[in-house]
């Protein structure tokens, strides 16, 4: 592997280091299996590409698009507690719903910003080369974010929000209105993946309407490796552990693309990573709390 | 103080597994009393319970606490007056979060939850102070997961957790029934300490009729949603265990002789 394929790597880990930590949040701290992201990643790309290609600030425009994600995350969460909808139909139906938005926001399949200034151009001044500069950006972005992230999740709210995921019976008994924390935590999730949309169109120079394809496997696919290396500790760690689950998981992919033994190509990526997900789901023992949900299809 | 006055409870109502819980239950309960609350399967003790903490909606009748009529208040808004410990160790506790996570949730039980730290040094310190008492060792593993305890262990700390706020009802759901019997002792004691620190206005479900008349200074009898037995002070010292099962009897008994009048 060369310093172009690590750096790439690296850079594509920490954008989708943002989706595995929405991810985590919904599935393992909220307990609700969430598709959404399948939708909310192009529609943060969407939004953002149309918002800098009709002259608009890019960190406005990233920030009306991690808005338009957290909305995402809300319908989700109204289908699921306001009409009883199960978590995966619901997340299925905001996500089909979003196809269609992500094609209305942009106006065709596919939107070039190659042109454009995005939130990197303020910092191409700096005399870094553009190959240190996208992966440093993204990872300063997704640190921050975990940062964040964490420090919520140990504060009084955040701990509410992880009792509703863990014990809801118990949580109201403390006085926690699980339903609101549920609205909070999923447009929270869902906000975090629009910005790892936002950031992937910046970074790559476009939004396309097929770029959500399989995103909820890549995120989960990011925190069974996190937990799988870091085992135990508290929620700070398992936080950490989503980014850097990330960032190893792309270090491999390209590792395996690389490897021109084993004959893989580009295209490849989701079955592979499809094929991940499944071993790691299926594997005897393994400490696996994702396996629990997702077989027997969440409660 | 805690009024109830006339409370029906139905489940599934007009349907063929229709469930008369409740039928008409007054009970009048004065503030620091320790009620215990006796009765066989499904003669509505749990609901009663249910009902006290918001969970179950009465169908007919109302709930007063301390002269505040709560019958429509949701659970979360009355977990600010109602503290519970549920008959399952599993139910009262996030397994998942630590031993010191699942007390700062309760700490903050009917309290504004915001964005400060939900753990701090003063809170540690309270939290070490307050396990300590239990005499289990707790204090040194509050960093521990709470799926690592046992379930007397477990239902020790959620005493604890209900006692960390001030609260003017403490429900007990048959705590002690999952426990081995040197742990149910250890509980029970535990429960009396507690309830007598604060002062709690307590209802107490148990099967046990010598707990039934050992804690507390008055019993309860549910049959079929009403109490049919009401027993406090000299009355109730001077009774036995066997006395209460023989009153038990006798109750069930005359419902059989009403219905078999009926049949005749
Ligand atoms: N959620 C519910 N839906 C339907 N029926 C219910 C529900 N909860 C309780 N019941 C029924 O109401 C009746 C009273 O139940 P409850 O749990 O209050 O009894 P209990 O006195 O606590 O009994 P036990 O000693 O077995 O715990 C039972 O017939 C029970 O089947
Ligand atoms: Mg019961």
């Amino acid at each position: 592997m060369n310093l172009v394929a690590f750096l790439g790597a690296l850079e594509i880990g920490c954008v989708y280091g943002l989706v595995a930590l929405g991810v985590f949040l919904s599935f393992r701290v909220l307990n609700f299996p969430d598709l959404t992201v399948d939708g909310s990643f192009p529609l943060g790309a969407a939004v953002v590409a149309t918002l800098i290609v009709a002259g608009a600030d890019p960190y406005l425009a990233t920030a009306v698009a991690v808005l338009a994600g957290a909305a995402a995350g809300l319908v989700t969460a109204f289908l699921n507690l306001r009409f009883r909808i199960l978590h995966l139909l619901a997340s299925i139906l905001t996500m089909i719903a979003l196809y269609s938005v992500n094609l209305r926001i942009m106006g065709r399949p596919n939107v070039a910003i190659i042109a454009e200034p995005t939130v990197i151009t303020p910092f191409e001044g700096l005399g870094l080369a553009g190959l240190y500069l996208k992966p440093l950006v993204a990872f300063a972005v997704v640190a921050i974010v975990a940062a964040l992230l964490a420090r919520f999740l140990v504060s009084e709210y955040g701990l509410a929000m992880r009792a509703t995921g863990a014990n809801p019976r118990m949580a109201r008994a403390q006085g926690i209105a699980t339903a609101q924390s549920t609205y909070v935590g999923m447009a929270l999730s869902n906000a975090m993946v629009a910005l790892g949309g936002a950031l992937f169109a910046q970074m790559n120079g476009f939004a396309d309407i097929t770029i959500g394809t399989g995103t909820i496997v890549v995120g989960l696919a990011a925190v069974i490796v996190g937990e799988a290396i870091f085992r135990g500790g508290g929620i700070v760690v398992a936080v950490a552990a989503c980014l850097l689950g990330s960032v190893i998981y792309r270090l491999a992919v390209a590792l395996a693309l690389n490897a021109d033994f084993i004959g893989l190509k580009a295209s490849d990526l989701n079955l592979v990573t499809a094929l991940l997900v499944t071993v790691a789901l299926i594997l005897p023992g393994a400490r696996n709390p994702l396996k629990a949900l997702l077989t027997r299809g969440g409660k | 103080m805690i009024r109830i006055e006339n409370l029906h409870v139905t489940f599934n109502p007009g349907t063929a597994i229709e469930t008369r819980a409740l039928r008409g239950l007054d009970l009048e309960i004065p503030a620091g009393q320790f009620v215990t609350v006796i009765g066989s399967n499904g003669a509505g003790k749990t609901t009663l319970l249910n009902c006290l903490t918001g969970e179950v909606p009465p169908t007919e009748g109302r709930i007063l606490i301390d002269g505040t009529d709560v019958t429509l208040w949701p659970a979360t808004r009355r977990s600010a007056l109602v503290a519970r410990v549920f008959q399952d160790p599993l139910a009262g506790t996030c397994e998942a979060l630590t031993i010191e996570e699942n007390l700062a949730l309760a700490a903050a039980r009917g309290t504004r939850r915001g964005l400060a730290s939900a753990l701090h040094a003063a809170r540690r310190a309270e939290f070490r102070e307050k396990i300590s008492r239990l005499g289990l060792g707790l204090e040194d593993r509050l960093g521990d997961r709470m799926g690592l305890l046992s379930g007397g262990q477990r239902q020790a700390v959620s005493l604890v957790m209900a006692t960390l706020r001030p609260t003017k009802i403490l429900l007990l759901d048959e705590h002690t029934a999952a426990l081995d019997p040197r742990m149910q002792d250890f509980v029970q004691r535990l429960t009396r300490e507690l309830v007598e620190a604060e002062r709690l206005t307590t209802l107490m479900v148990t099967h046990a009729m010598r707990q039934a008349l050992e804690l507390g200074g008055r019993t309860v009898m549910l049959h079929e949603g009403r109490a049919v037995l009401d027993v406090a002070d000299e009355e109730r010292a001077g009774l036995g265990p066997a006395d209460l099962v023989a009153l038990f009897a006798e109750v069930r008994g005359q419902e059989l002789d009403s219905d078999s009048l009926l049949l005749s």
